[in-house]
């Protein structure tokens, strides 16, 4: 399958132009891009929307709604006298289940929430009101964290988008911010809102002139000073042009339209469309690195290349024939694919439990670095063995369910078969593949176990 | 400086300030039946601080509690809840986890609306929120759960305004001042007795990551050697009675303990209860997940005595 991103957009998180766009030109104004925006969202075939919102704060890594209809009430907590947005959404739910487990291959702490009465933002929830009309598309609402750098929301993206290639779908993604967020701090009548400054009009601009120009990479690479310039310090800083840039690949050459600017209470509101089609104009200029997997809160921009090698060297993988590789998996020991498509099956080179990225071993080696033997677990190796399986078979289109035949190796026959086997049961048991496990010496890195797989592609 | 109308008698008067912090931690490890999830308990110090507090205040006669969260958070000026009841399920956007809570509480309105009209007398920007479908933050619930888990005292409850964000922390501070005065001029006016709740905690940095298990102390500790030192320092100097001290470090507190207190809740007690030198009683220090929370209670009802 191949999934892309159809389209983008930039939208406003206040409640206005859904409790009462008429009682201000400019609310109105962003109510009918919204409408117009809504509009491009049904001509595109989206079938996914998925959004970024500011205003949904999180700590504990990044958060995304897994509840199948969300259900409540929504009252600002500012503007509350405006009156209340209910609202019942659709979620996407085996999408954020996926989205959590790709951010969790590529380094980053996140979780699925899942809670009758969770608190949906209010950004989320003007958003998908106007965009969605009537739930038709499934959606899926992401977190910003609190403490999340430039590399980490761009690594979420990079996730995001396994999971929209895996899955093949034609989906939308949404930022939900203000452009310049600085409000007036008093009540005011409708009729005399205005961008709160000149300085934060000029910013805005040119933004806005950027996004136009479809250079979404120089947008985010300026975010830091828009941050600096323009924005209140709320709970989280301006992070959501480095999501919105990474979910594009980063590139300078979109075709982009602002379909609306105006103020919301002095903050700086757009509705800008961004389309993937290049508008021929604009290399790419990327001076930041081009980070793949999050490795925490330190070194992270250096975290390219894995940080466990184990005493064996790694190679990329092969690229002859049918052959299929992902970043989803460990990168191979010598030089061969992680699998290759022949006729309508797949053959996958020998997988372990060591991690993409970090190439760490969850449940530990079975000795150091000086061959003294350790204590490990052969459940956590062979979970994490049986998951990399998956992640190869889902990006190559196929899945677990697909597995028909399985040679399993095995370092200590006696120590590990009981838990190996238990794990086995739990998970490839159920799909009933046929399978010989073997008793062998040693594999090239200190893992226990190794699968050896055939699947239906 | 001491206001005089803290402890007098005879009139409407502040007869206890507790800063109650409001980690979502304590509800979950108490396991009320109000709380969904379910815990093993956990940060017994805190709770057993609380414990201390609410023994503390059984001895104190009071009619209402009058509190400011950090997690109502308001830009266009400072708000007051005005609905007589408030009923609903709260869940915590942060840890959903751990807090979904079914609250129910009366409002004070008259006293609210007393708090929201002196504080535009003294020209500020206030707001009476009136509408039935608004939820209460979670931040208000746990400090008024874990300090009178009976809910049966009405209470005001007070948004926070976000003037540090907007401004810097000494408008901030100017801001609470106000609010403080007039929060004590309008009790003063009310004839009733109340307690104020500050909830806010101390040093604020969060660890990024959960354990499997939530409780488990082995892994809970104060997230670096600075924020401990932050936090005992506020602390002695709230036992030392030293709050204009506490007022005068206010904006180094909040840039370098990256504290809560930059909600406001702080300011504003010690501003109502007229920057205090008497010192606070602490009942219990502790962190969750990495940020500090100190349990503390100025006993305002005793001082007339002394």
């Amino acid at each position: 399958m191949s999934g892309e991103i159809v389209m983008s957009l930039v939208v406003p998180p206040h409640p206005h132009p859904v409790l009462c766009p008429e009682k201000n030109p400019g609310w109105q104004a962003i109510r009918d891009a919204y409408d117009a925006a809504a509009a491009q969202i049904e001509e595109s075939g989206a079938d996914l929307i998925i959004i970024y919102s500011t205003l949904w704060p999180s700590i504990i890594g990044h958060q995304i709604q897994a509840q199948q209809h969300p259900e409540w009430v929504m009252v600002d907590a500012d503007f509350h006298d405006l009156g209340s947005i209910p609202y019942r959404l659709s979620i996407d739910t085996k999408f954020a289940h996926a989205w959590n487990d790709a951010n969790h291959a590529r380094g980053l702490t996140s979780r699925t929430v899942d809670y009758d009465g969770f608190p949906v933002d209010v950004g989320s929830v003007v958003a998908l009101e106007l965009l969605n009309r009537g739930n038709r598309i499934p959606a899926v609402i992401c977190s910003t964290n609190v403490y999340s750098n430039r590399a980490e929301t761009t690594v979420l993206a990079k996730a995001c988008l396994d999971v929209v290639k895996a899955q093949g779908k034609k989906a939308v993604a949404v930022s939900v911010m203000s452009l310049s967020n600085r409000m007036f701090t008093e009540p005011i009548q409708p009729e005399e809102d205005r961008i709160h400054s000149l300085k934060d009009d000029e910013w805005n601009q040119k933004m806005l002139e950027l996004m136009a120009d479809g250079r979404l990479e120089d947008v985010g690479q300026l975010s830091r000073t828009i941050h600096s310039q323009i924005r209140i310090k709320k709970v989280v800083a301006f992070k959501p042009m480095w999501w919105l840039s990474a979910m594009n690949g980063n590139r300078n050459d979109l075709t982009g339209e602002v379909l609306a600017y105006e103020e919301i209470h002095g903050a700086g509101a757009a509705v800008v469309a961004l389309s993937p089609e290049s508008c021929g104009t604009g290399d790419k200029e990327y001076d930041e690195d081009d980070v793949e997997f999050y490795g925490g809160d330190r070194g992270v921009l250096d975290n390219t290349e894995p940080t466990e090698d184990h005493g064996v060297a790694l190679h990329e993988p092969t690229t002859k024939g049918n052959s299929f590789n992902t970043d989803l998996a460990p990168k191979p020991v010598g030089a061969y694919p992680h699998a290759r498509r022949e006729g309508d099956l797949l053959y996958l080179s020998g997988v372990g439990p060591r991690q993409p990225g970090d190439n760490s071993i969850p449940g530990g080696p079975i000795k150091d670095a000086d061959g003294n033997p350790l204590n490990y677990d052969i459940k956590a190796q062979t979970r994490a063995t049986i998951d990399n399986v998956a992640r190869i078979l889902e990006q190559a289109g196929s899945s677990l369910d697909n597995v028909i035949d399985v040679t399993s190796f095995l370092v200590d026959m006696d120590r590990d078969f009981a838990g190996y086997n238990e794990v086995w049961a739990e998970t490839l048991g159920k799909v009933g593949p046929t399978r010989t496990t073997l008793a062998i010496q040693a594999l090239p890195t200190p893992i226990a176990v190794e699968l050896k797989v055939i699947a239906k592609a | 400086m001491r206001n005089l109308l803290v402890g007098y008698m005879g009139k409407g008067s502040i007869v206890a300030g507790c800063l109650a912090p409001h980690p979502p931690h304590l509800v979950y490890a108490e396991n009320p039946p109000q709380n969904e999830p379910v815990s093993e308990g956990g940060w017994e110090q805190l709770r057993w601080g609380y414990e201390s507090l609410r023994a503390s205040l059984e001895k104190v006669d009071y009619d209402v509690l009058v509190i400011l969260s950090p997690h109502w958070q308001t830009y266009v000026g400072t708000h007051f809840i005005g609905l007589e009841h408030c009923a609903s399920k709260s869940v915590d956007p942060v840890f959903p986890n751990l807090f979904r809570f079914d609250y129910d509480m009366n409002v004070d309105v008259e006293l609210s609306r007393a708090i929201h009209d002196e504080a535009q007398s003294a020209g500020m920007a206030v707001k009476m929120m009136e509408n039935p479908d608004f939820r209460v933050d979670y931040g208000t619930i746990v400090s008024l759960h874990m300090t009178r888990p009976a809910w049966d005292k009405p209470v005001v409850v007070i948004s926070s305004n976000r003037g540090m964000s907007y401004y810097s922390s000494e408008v901030m501070q100017e801001m609470m001042a106000e609010l403080g005065r007039a929060t004590a001029k309008a009790i003063e006016a009310s004839g009733k007795k109340c307690v104020l709740i500050a909830s806010n905690s101390l040093s604020h940095r969060h660890f990024t990551t959960e354990n499997d298990v939530p409780e488990d102390m082995s892994k809970e500790h104060i997230e670096s050697h600075a924020m401990h030192l932050w936090d005992m320092r506020i602390i002695e100097l709230m036992r030392a009675g030293k709050s204009q001290q506490i007022l005068d470090e206010m904006p180094e507190f909040c840039e370098q303990a990256i504290s809560e207190a930059d909600g406001g809740a702080f300011s504003w007690i010690l501003n109502a209860m007229g920057v205090p030198d008497h010192p606070a009683i602490l009942h219990g220090y502790g962190t969750i997940i990495g940020t500090g929370n100190a349990i503390m209670e100025w006993p305002c009802h005793r001082w007339g005595e002394q």
